[in-house]
């Protein structure tokens, strides 16, 4: 039986029809929708790969039904420059060497966008690495991602200010 | 994964009418579904159900079954008067998977005993009479208390290790209407032939968590665990422990231990034994000794019984030494005093 979804994706509504209920919303972005910037990895939620924000949340895409999460709104990697300036976790990403093959950077992206919207880490490193655990890096950039998340943390308390 | 139905269900009533395998946050049961070890032909997603709600409840709390793990562990009244509960969830998983998971799939959750999850492998929990590869195996998760020969399962949960501690009773709405089951024996202990009964009848759906009024316990409550790293792994053992002192004296004793039994394992002669003693070391080491009374292997696993009685006593000093305003860095973490916990 083909059911319909409708998902808000990067500020675009999509409406799709879906004839098997088995997809995952991974398997919707990166198949359907050829999203592709999100990556699957374990695709058993144990390694972040294809971390999305669901309605503002940071999840796992692997272990998301897609029929499950239709009428939300998802942002994903593709979602976050702003025209052709970058997000400033991407920024800050480049700038301190937050990755080096480049597999799990879209999600930890998203996963350090989250991690500063919940300001549960502020600029305390110990918090932050705890805060991204969820988010494996095969090749061990985890002292260039800490400090891009610092970084970026600063740099949008900082555009915060002078929004204010 | 084999292909299924997939319906949506309104309202509590439709989710027990609808006979299929309940579907909430997703993290355990897609995941089971991916690596053939679940496998229903219907799914019935019960994720928009209304009961996501944490209420205060005459100085208790209730938490709606569907309320989130990074909800709850946020909300301010767990943070002020639950505070193991906060604990033991953020240390649970990653934050993807809190932002995910649901109280009511956190108790239903499956245990990680790799042979359960290995289709080729024996197990009688997934397959009544088919045996019990652990046994033999390798046990580093396996049970040292309340296991038989026909499972050494543990349960993996942390949520569900400081609610036995807090005497969280579970409430269930099914085709014979409501009943209740006390968190710390919701989960059945294994019977000589695998897992025993299942925790829940058909149709039956856990709408709720209640918590009461953890009285003069309030901020001398913690969660420790053991684990192999100290961020997103289960429990090799667990502990939750609360205390009421009055003048340095036990008024009243919480303790259970996670990550040993096919449930969260309250010591009630333990918490017996530390009313009225003073809050010393001497009197937490008594304790724990009588908290892992009748413990065996089920394997190579004998250090988890020492393990588990360290982390006994951990948990019942810093909860002495009472909870810190602010959760340290590293929830749970045993380490946590040497960086800045």
């Amino acid at each position: 039986m083909t059911q319909t979804l409708q998902l808000k994706i990067n500020g675009s509504d999509l409406r799709l029809d879906l004839d098997d209920p088995r997809a995952t919303l991974l398997d919707v972005l990166r198949e359907r929708l050829g999203l592709t910037g999100t990556k699957k990895g374990c695709d058993r939620g144990q390694c972040g790969a294809c971390t999305v924000l669901i309605d503002g949340r940071r999840v796992n895409a692997c272990l998301a039904l897609a029929l499950s999460h239709d009428g939300a709104q998802i942002t994903t990697i593709e979602g976050l420059a702003r025209g052709e300036d970058l997000h400033p976790v991407q920024a800050a990403f480049i700038a301190d060497d937050g990755f080096q093959c480049g597999f799990c950077t879209p999600g930890q992206i998203m996963s350090a966008v989250a991690l500063i919207a919940e300001a549960e880490a502020g600029l305390d490193p110990e918090r932050i690495r705890e805060g991204m655990s969820g988010n494996l890096c095969r090749c061990a950039a985890y002292a260039g991602i800490t400090e891009a998340v610092l970084d970026a943390t600063r740099a949008l308390a900082l555009e915060e200010e002078r929004a204010a | 994964m084999k292909p299924f139905a997939y319906t949506r269900a309104e309202t509590v009533e439709a989710a027990i009418a609808a006979e299929g395998a309940l579907l909430a946050g997703g993290t355990n049961l897609l995941d089971l579904m991916k690596i053939g070890v679940a496998a229903p032909d219907r799914l019935v997603d019960i994720s928009r159900l209304p009961l996501a709600g944490i209420e205060e409840v005459a100085g208790g709390l209730r938490i709606g079954a569907m309320a989130r793990n990074a909800d709850i562990a946020r909300h301010p009244a767990v943070l002020a008067r639950f505070p193991a509960l906060a604990e033991a969830l953020l240390s649970g998983a990653s934050p993807q998977l809190r932002n995910a998971a649901t109280a009511g799939g956190n108790v239903m959750q499956a245990t990680r005993c790799s042979y359960f999850q290995d289709p080729a492998s024996s197990c009688n929990r997934r397959e009544p009479g088919s045996g019990c590869s652990a046994i033999g195996g390798q046990t580093r998760n396996h049970a040292v208390l309340g296991w038989t020969e026909g499972c050494i399962a543990t349960h993996p949960s942390d949520m569900c290790v400081a609610l036995a501690a807090y005497d969280a009773v579970v409430m269930i709405e099914g085709p014979g209407g409501r009943r209740e089951a006390a968190m710390e024996s919701f989960h059945p202990l294994p019977d000589a032939a695998g897992a025993g009964p299942a925790p829940l009848s058909p149709g039956e759906v856990i709408t709720d968590i209640r918590l009461p009024d953890p009285g003069g316990m309030a901020r001398n409550a913690r969660y420790v665990k053991l684990r192999e790293r100290t961020s997103f792994a289960f429990a090799i053992v667990s502990a939750a422990a609360a205390l009421d002192l009055r003048d340095g004296r036990i008024a009243a004793a919480r303790l259970a231990l996670g990550g040993v039994a096919a449930r969260p394992w309250r010591c009630r002669v333990a918490e017996q034994a530390l009313v009225g003693q003073p809050a010393t070391t001497e009197s937490f080491a008594r304790a724990a000794e009588l908290a892992v009374q009748g413990a065996r292997p089920s394997g190579d696993n004998a250090a988890k019984i020492e393990l588990a009685r360290r982390i006994a006593i951990r948990a019942l000093s810093l909860a002495a030494d009472g909870t810190p305003d602010r959760l340290a860095a590293l929830p749970a973490s045993v380490f946590a005093g040497e960086n800045n916990g």
